[in-house]
């Protein structure tokens, strides 16, 4: 038991006012989500005796009780709106934690634009991954057709996905407060519980116009698709509920009746110095290394971690700590890069975490593998390829937070979103990318400079100065936490502040699932 | 001796805790309701008295002796109320060689009977008032209309007005037949803005005769005592001398033995005329044992046994100023509320008489008093503000009381300055709330709420916060966020500028607006919050109402349970409203259930004799339809 001893100096003002700065952009396109289609819609939505979504998410939750929703920043960057339409998180009924997706039926009337099919493919991933029962709250005109194109083809596994959910045993509620139409049909249609609300949900493969078009029938919507309808003629609706309310209240007994065990907490001591300071310890200027030991000493249970080999391949931090009473490894970039040792440091820690069935935190702040000639010839390849042959092939569930920089196979060493952590969240200054702007158009200018002079051409200085400038705005503005958080790339940017309570609701959530290390099961080590 | 009490509740406790002094072995007696009720397992033996009902019960006088030899008691004590009063029932004590804890029956007899008990009494030179024995007699008015058995003002009636005598007269003999088994009721010159002033007597078989100071019990609802003191502040020492004398000539006419109170209506000049005399222990005994430091209990059990009474008793003096308030179990409208006290808590520093404790039920077959409490004190200010602290921070939860209303009193200018008739509390207008009563007791019990569904992460948190967690109590609705910087929080849409320091299940530690207050907290189906602010019954809306639960318009409900004595109406008749409906019998009381709007009889769900609960749906009155019938 060591615990971390913060160093006076680490806390700085300025760091705290940049990261203040940065977290308001990320607050302001945050508050277009919440926003939803805008005070129009919304009025027009309450004056119809409806809820908006996250209004319907706090009455399906248990009452103070935590939600961490997800991806809240989806579509950023896009021509959709900041959001996608759609609210997803982990929240707790009858203290089971559950996966929540709610249409925002207020945006083009909840339709499902490529963003929003993105960000419902992830969060049933997690649903899938951490077998958490998925409560769909569902009120949407369908696809977006200006984008069905995009959204045609693959949209369709949002319903495949549903069924295997529950051939997986992990139940799907579906909640209809509104449209269902059309494809939307099949959310009903998939999910192993269905409750309708009277007179509001429309559950139809063709509405009136469309039916008389093809049929040249004429009905009504009520009889089309009407709760009353599914509930007595169809069969589609298992519960008939009198409002919104009332549909939630029956969404949330069946929960209570899945025969699940309800999250139970773990006692834990808290870190030793407040989550305040996690504030002012980042720089924003991502050249500046930070020591993430101080950012720890803010996370893990009484500031309490064991490092593993300290003395070895230093500017990579290997420790063992736990987060809310969870037992965790952890993995922390010192100084960004990542030689030989740290590489088999981290191959090693991986191992050792499998070995004893824990879970793995990274925290990224790194500019990748090092490169130069002594270093391609000390087998720096084959030293980063046992780290991320080490992280792929390693089964315990991995946390990932972006709490800096994450260029190059860094990104992949340090369990980026491509080595599927059960969690990704970024810090509001963090950036991602191949590489550093700078360093990026820099590339391109030699290689445009050598270019030119094996043809023997003279190189414009002005148009190469133009070109940098070009590039580094457009890698910047790519390698932005928004930008990726905008892509989906990342299950959303957090408050530093709340980095403890997230892993710790996460580390909760995994342990509702039993996991296994792998034993053996790696690739080849060369 | 082996004391059978034949009585229940506060009495029986009381009367226990003097035996256990004196080493005396008790027996109690029990109805069906009253087993599991603290007196019972306070007494050393106790018998089952099947059934509930008074007159099958404590009524029983059969029972009640079988009881006594079944235990070996020797001897009876009635308490109060029951048969304390009945001459007949203390014949048969004696006659069963037991030891009657009271005055000789022909003493009970002749006070019995108000008419009598007056003539003799005027023959006594004790001043009394003119009465009448029929409405025809009445020459002048106001009146009063009286049960000639009993007491306790059941029965009683005040007549202005020639025209409502003959409904008064027999509305009393109906309600004296039922609680007394004797409908003689009779009639007497009304005093108006009397104080009522009793003076308690003790006589021995020994020829001794003491009067122990008076006592004030004007302040009454209902014509029922509800805070009473001692001395009385309307008393000189040369009035105080007049009354004592009367007293004791008043005892001494009716050769009396043992505990009385001979009562007195005090008129605002000074004169006084003799009311009654209750030949057994008073309710309010305990302010005149504060003031003069005697057991009245001992003293009656003394005397019983046939010892003289001791010299403290034949000098009594008279120290400082006691003042009993009775809490009881009732509304505003001072209507019996029944129901189980899911909490009772009193302070340190007052004396408190009571049968209940936490969990008991007060329920429908008796007396709804949950207790007397009784401060001393120096002088009356210092007991009233005693008094009023003590009931002020008692914590009663489960049942409505009328402890703000007693501790309104208590601390009213009319109070202090002595402004008290027994017309006191019709006058009365109880002090608002304190203006942030409902709001902070609101805030504290939502937030005791979110306490119990605490988990190991921050109260209701949101990594994107959209709205405040919220809690209903009767329509406030109460919205709460505990973020990292602190409450924000709004009652019924008024935000309120509020901080935690604290926050658990039973108590909220809070300050608004810079003042802090201690709120104690306890959660349940009715969760009861009490603080410095004054007391709260908040009961949370359902978060899920289902949707057409409500009452339909027009419905007629019971206020309490009770058995219902009479339906007036059938399906289809037409009523205006105040027209009754249905009288409910509860409490003793009849409660008449009135039409609150004209129109028709349209349902009716009960018959006389059946037993309805509290909020139990009685009728249904439809509105009249212009154009139908």
């Amino acid at each position: 038991m060591t615990a971390v001893v913060s160093r006076p100096d680490v806390l700085s003002d300025e760091r705290r006012t940049a990261m203040l700065e940065q977290l308001d952009l990320v607050h302001a396109e945050v508050a277009k989500a919440l926003a939803g289609g805008g005070d129009k819609y919304v009025a027009r939505h309450h004056a119809r005796g409806k809820l908006l979504p996250r209004e319907r998410i706090e009455l399906l939750l248990d009452r103070d009780t935590p939600f961490l929703e997800l991806m809240p920043v989806a579509a950023y960057g896009s021509s959709f709106p900041v959001g996608a339409s759609i609210v997803c998180g982990i929240g707790r009924i009858h203290g089971v934690e559950c996966l929540v997706m709610a249409h925002d039926p207020t945006v083009r009337g909840g339709a499902a634009n490529p963003y929003t099919a993105k960000k419902t493919g992830r969060a049933m991933d997690i649903a899938r991954i951490n077998r958490l029962p998925l409560v769909y709250l569902v009120e949407s005109g369908g696809a977006d057709l200006p984008t069905q194109a995009e959204i045609f083809i693959p949209g369709g596994a949002g319903f495949r996905n549903l069924t295997q959910l529950s051939s997986m045993g992990i139940p799907t509620i579906a909640l209809v407060f509104g449209n269902s139409t059309a494809g939307g049909a099949y959310v009903p249609g998939m999910s192993d519980h269905v409750v309708m609300v009277r007179e509001k949900a429309k559950v139809f493969l063709g509405g009136p116009p469309l039916v008389k078009m093809a049929t040249g029938e004429i009905s009504g919507d009520e009889e089309l698709g009407g709760a009353e309808m599914h509930a007595r003629t169809s069969g589609l609706a298992d519960y008939l509920a009198e409002d919104e309310r009332d549909c939630l209240r029956i969404g949330r007994d069946i929960v209570r009746r899945l025969n699940l065990p309800a999250a139970v907490d773990r006692p834990s001591v808290p870190p030793r110095y407040p989550e305040e300071d996690l504030l002012a310890i980042a720089s924003t200027d991502l050249r500046v290394p930070f020591d993430p030991r101080e950012v720890l000493a803010r996370v893990v249970d009484d500031s309490d971690l064991d490092e593993f080999k300290p003395l070895f391949g230093t500017s990579l931090l290997t420790c063992w700590a736990s987060i809310h009473g969870y037992p965790i490894g952890v993995l922390a970039n010192v100084r960004g890069v990542l030689f030989g040792e740290e590489s088999e440091k981290a191959a090693q820690f991986i191992q050792l975490a499998n070995s004893s069935n824990t879970p793995l935190l990274f925290l990224q702040n790194t500019t990748g593998y090092m490169v130069g000639a002594q270093y391609e010839q000390a087998g720096i390849i084959r030293m980063g390829a046992k780290m991320i042959n080490a992280v792929s092939n390693s089964t315990v569930p991995h946390l990932t937070v972006v709490i800096g920089a994450s260029y190059g196979a860094g990104n992949y060493g340090m369990c980026g979103r491509a080595f599927d952590p059960r969690f990704l969240f970024s810090w509001p200054h963090a950036k991602s990318a191949v590489m550093g702007p700078a360093q990026l158009a820099g590339v391109l200018s030699i290689v445009g400079r050598e270019s030119a002079a094996s043809r023997g051409l003279p190189y414009d200085e002005d148009q190469d100065a133009a070109m940098r400038s070009l590039v580094e705005a457009q890698i910047e503005a790519e390698s932005l936490a928004l930008a990726n958080s905008g892509r989906v790339y990342d299950d959303g940017i957090i408050d530093p502040r709340d980095t403890r309570t997230i892993l710790g609701y996460c580390l909760s959530v995994i342990h509702a699932t039993p996991f296994q290390g792998v034993r053996g099961g790696f690739g080849v080590f060369r | 001796m082996r004391l059978l009490v034949a009585n229940r509740g506060e009495i029986a406790r009381r009367i226990f805790r003097t035996c256990r002094t004196l080493g005396i072995t008790t027996v109690a007696v029990f109805s069906d309701a009253d087993a599991l009720m603290p007196y019972v397992a306070e007494a050393d033996l106790s018998v089952h008295l099947p059934g509930n009902a008074p007159a099958d019960t404590y009524l029983r006088a059969d029972l009640l002796l079988a009881a006594a030899a079944a235990t070996g008691a020797t001897a009876v004590h009635p308490g109060y109320g029951f048969l304390s009063e009945n001459a007949a029932f203390a014949q048969a004590v004696l006659d069963a060689g037991l030891t009657w804890v009271g005055p000789p029956p022909p003493a009970i007899a002749t006070m019995g009977s108000k008419l009598r008990s007056k003539e003799l009494m005027a023959a006594a030179g004790v001043p009394c008032l003119p009465t009448w024995t029929t409405p025809s007699e009445v020459s002048d008015f106001p009146v009063l209309v009286k049960a000639s058995a009993g007491g306790g003002g059941r029965g009683m009636r005040i007549v202005r007005a020639a025209g409502d005598l003959t409904a008064a007269f027999d509305g009393a003999e109906r309600e004296a037949l039922s609680a007394f088994g004797d409908g003689t009721v009779f009639l007497e010159r009304y005093v108006e803005n009397p104080r009522h002033v009793e003076v308690q007597v003790m006589a021995d078989t020994h020829g001794n005769t003491v009067a122990l100071f008076e006592r004030d019990c004007s302040i009454q609802r209902r014509h029922q005592k509800v805070i009473e003191e001692a001395p009385s502040p309307a008393v000189s020492q040369t009035l105080r001398a007049e009354l004592s004398a009367a007293a004791v000539a008043a005892a001494e006419a009716v050769s009396y033995v043992g505990a009385g109170t001979v009562e007195f209506v005090l008129d605002p000049s000074g004169a006084f005329f003799f009311l009654e005399m209750n030949t057994r222990l008073q309710v309010e005994h305990p302010v005149t044992e504060l003031v003069t430091g005697l057991d009245l209990v001992e003293l009656q059990l003394l005397v019983a046994q046939g010892h003289p009474l001791p010299p403290r008793a034949l000098s009594p003096r008279l120290n400082g100023h006691a003042i009993e308030a009775r809490v009881y179990a009732e509304d505003a409208d001072y209507l019996p509320q029944t129901g189980m006290l899911t909490r009772v808590s009193w302070p340190y520093g007052v004396r408190v008489d009571s049968g209940v404790e936490t969990g008991s039920v007060i329920g429908v077959h008796y007396d709804a008093m949950i207790a007397k409490v009784i401060a001393y004190g120096a002088n009356r200010a210092e007991a009233s503000t005693r008094l009023a602290n003590a009931l002020s921070s008692a914590e009663l939860h489960g049942v409505v009381t009328n402890r703000g209303l007693l501790v309104d009193v208590l601390r009213s200018e009319a109070w202090s300055r002595n402004e008290v008739d027994t017309g006191f509390l019709d006058r009365f207008t109880p002090s608002p709330p304190a203006p942030l009563l409902h709001s902070v007791h609101c805030l504290a019990a939502a937030l005791a709420g979110a306490a119990t569904r605490r988990t190991v992460f921050p109260s209701g948190w949101r990594n994107v916060p959209s709205q405040p967690q919220w809690t209903s109590f009767d329509g406030t609705r109460v919205e709460y966020t505990q973020a990292r910087d602190g409450l924000t929080a709004s009652v019924a849409g008024e935000a309120l500028a509020a901080r935690v320091w604290g926050a658990a299940a039973d108590l909220v530690d809070l300050s608004v607006d810079g003042v802090r207050y201690r709120c104690a907290v306890h959660l349940g189906p009715t969760t009861y919050v009490d603080s410095v602010l004054g007391h709260s019954a908040l009961v949370e809306d359902d978060r899920y109402p289902v949707p057409g639960s409500a009452l339909a318009a027009g419905s007629l409900t019971a206020a309490m349970p009770g058995t219902v004595l009479r339906v007036g109406v059938k399906v289809g008749d037409v009523v205006s409203s105040g027209d009754t409906l249905v009288v409910l019998e509860a409490m003793k009381m009849e409660h008449a259930v009135k039409a609150l709007v004209a129109g028709t009889v349209s349902e009716l769900f009960v018959t006389a004799g059946q037993q309805v609960d509290a909020g139990a749906v009685l009728a249904v009155v439809s509105l009249v339809v212009e154009g139908q019938s």
